[in-house]
């Protein structure tokens, strides 16, 4: 049972890298991006493309690989997204998809449908003993990373020039142009921010398992699983919410492999049901 | 001497006309057609109603679901437990399978209902995932590797198929007649009211709730039926087949290209669909990226899809849901109507 518990704990703070570029993205912009899990793939192939051009080295190509994500973002958000921008979801709800079906079919184009993974010279198996259970290194190094990054946001938000401006386009754009902000570079800023996370996410998901072109899907359900469970107040809310999820598929892992994620997916829906806010809902 | 309101224009008429022509040609092509025409237009037909849905849905009715395949494959897989297990006529089936995916669609609706906007969008994926993990597991139906349509079994090839086809034609023109008519109702204007402004409809005394659930209903009603045609006619489901996510990334491309929130909308973006899938869908991956590509320059460049943009240009309208006041003095001299 606490070995359940730890392997979910340790899942779940994976799911909260995939998390946090999607809650940052709508918390901002209320843009929900629908590649948002097969640019996550496609920062884990760069990745292992990197490595191998540095030869196998994978922490210097998890380095560079985050730079070109933030610039990607910003380019993404200045020159497409921002001229979905509107009160009608559906421009940019049609330019995401369309982007993910890009994405997903270049890679097939050029890299094949084979699972790729980023060596990590024996990191990725390495483990230590927690009374009865098996900690891997670097799920828990994972998890650090997840929490750090959380912390990170939520300074980010609550205590820097950046994170006010963040807040003053998501609460009233008007307004927050009236007092001299470019709304516009704000959310390509935002959106670089959420690029540099997802690469570290597709990065550190290339380390522990394997990424495939058709991976994307799933991990944006992942990510989106966890930012309603969370609720939308805060990041801190959306790290709980990974947490459960992950938790919840362990068990339902344990109880049978065919209906781990199906019991995820179960769960998240009685909490739409019972408790749409989330678990926090509130701003802070 | 009193103003009237005007609801049909001249191309109005002359398009009601042509369809007329066109349907007395397409219901006699089994004597004359050959049988790769009909399997072609029935594949197409069930795309077709499912692009309509989604019109109906998002272009109408303002939610943007991605999740419409859910009752595809409902659809689909419920023809096939009650042709193959329960014994009943697989075209019976088709219809007493859409109705079903309506009926689910209620329950369904007190989930899907709690979001709004994209993320209404993703947790519509949510749910169509469920049905397909929870249909993987059901052995009855195949599982994960899906089963076979055996109900026609000893049925003559000829007379199967032209009924399959017949029920696709019927299908095709029940869905155009039944989005025209209800967009005309009454009905059909509060809901076109409640897509221009939700506040401005409630507070003319628009029961919007009531009104959404119900365009959900439906929707989920032609997806089943969608989905029911589709696989009367390959004979073969499978999960993934069933409830991929491809179909609602198919019905986005035909009506946003075609042009969303008209009924001339997905008629273009099928036959646009269809010629494009006719001659390139050999380059696979290549096919699929030009289609993502136009889908996005279609989405930022040019909002009104392409019978926007010649509805701009020509003032022409196929299927007006429109109502036009005209003044007496311009009444009597029965000129066609202007754009509003």
């Amino acid at each position: 049972m606490l070995d359940t518990l730890i392997q979910g704990l340790l899942l779940g703070g994976l799911y909260a890298l995939f998390a946090l570029g999607l809650s940052l993205m709508f918390g901002v912009m209320r843009l929900t991006n629908i590649a948002h899990g097969d640019f996550i793939v496609l920062a884990g192939f760069a990745g292992v493309l990197v490595a191998g051009a540095l030869g196998g080295q994978a922490w210097p190509a998890a380095l560079l690989v985050i730079p070109i994500a933030f610039g990607l973002g910003w380019l993404l958000q200045r020159h497409l997204l921002n001229r979905t921008y509107g009160r009608d979801p559906l421009p940019s709800l049609v330019v995401t998809f369309g982007l993910s079906i890009v994405v997903q079919n270049a890679l097939l184009e050029f890299l094949s449908a084979d699972p790729r993974s980023l060596p990590t010279g024996g990191l990725s198996t390495a483990s230590f003993a927690l009374g009865q259970t098996q900690v891997g290194v670097l799920p828990l190094a994972i998890f650090c990373v997840a929490l750090g990054c959380t912390a990170a946001l939520q300074w980010l938000f609550a205590r820097t020039a950046v994170g006010r401006a963040f807040r003053a386009v998501s609460d009233d754009r008007s307004i927050a142009e009236l007092m001299g902000l470019d709304s516009m570079r704000v959310y390509a800023l935002a959106t670089a921010v959420a690029f540099a996370l997802i690469a570290l996410a597709g990065v550190l998901q290339a380390m522990r398992t394997t990424v495939a072109p058709t991976d994307g899907p799933q991990l944006l359900i992942y990510a989106f699983e966890a930012v309603i469970i969370g609720g939308m107040g805060s990041f801190w809310g959306t790290l709980i919410g990974a947490l459960v999820l992950g938790v919840v598929q362990q068990i339902g892992f344990r109880f049978d492999p065919g209906w781990g994620i199906w019991f995820g997916h179960l769960v998240f829906l009685a909490m739409l049901v019972v408790r749409p806010q989330g678990l926090f809902p509130k701003t802070r | 001497m009193t103003a009237h309101v005007v609801r049909s224009t001249r191309s109005s008429r002359v398009a009601l006309a042509l369809s007329l022509a066109w349907l007395v040609m397409a219901a006699s092509l089994p004597f004359w057609g050959e049988a790769s025409w009909m399997r072609e237009f029935t594949e197409m037909s069930a795309y077709f109603i499912f692009a309509m849905m989604w019109n109906l849905l998002a272009g109408y009715g303002g939610m943007v679901s991605i999740g419409q395949q859910a009752f595809f494959g409902l659809g689909g897989y419920t023809m096939v437990a009650l042709a193959n297990l329960a014994g009943i006529d697989p075209f019976v089936s088709i219809a007493l399978a859409a109705l079903l995916a309506g009926l689910i669609a209620v329950p369904v609706s007190w989930v899907a209902f709690r979001l709004q906007g994209g993320y209404f969008a993703i947790g519509t994926w949510v749910i169509a995932e469920v049905m397909r993990l929870t249909v993987a597991n059901i052995d009855a139906v195949g599982g994960g590797s899906g089963t076979s349509l055996t109900a026609f079994r000893g049925m003559d090839r000829t007379l199967r198929e032209h009924t399959t086809y017949w029920v696709a034609l019927a299908a095709v023109v029940a869905t155009l007649a039944g989005v025209y008519l209800f967009l005309r109702s009454k009905q059909g204007l509060a809901l076109q009211a409640i897509r221009d402004s939700e506040v401005a409809a409630e507070s003319q005394g628009v029961a919007v709730q009531r009104t959404k659930l119900a365009v959900y209903v439906v929707a989920a009603f032609g997806g089943g039926l969608a989905g029911a045609l589709y696989f009367v006619s390959t004979l073969r489901i499978s999960p993934d087949a069933a409830f991929g996510i491809n179909w609602t990334a198919f019905a986005i491309f035909i009506v946003v290209v075609g042009g969303i929130g008209r009924i001339e909308g997905p008629i273009i973006g099928a036959t646009l669909f269809w010629l494009l899938n006719k001659f390139f869908a050999d380059y696979g991956t290549w096919y699929q990226i030009g289609l993502g590509l136009l889908a996005i320059v279609v989405a930022v460049a040019f909002r009104q899809g392409l019978w926007g943009w010649l509805q701009q240009r020509t003032g022409l309208t196929l299927f007006p849901t429109t109502r036009w006041l005209q003044p007496p003095a311009q009444a009597a001299s029965d000129a066609a109507p202007g754009q509003p």
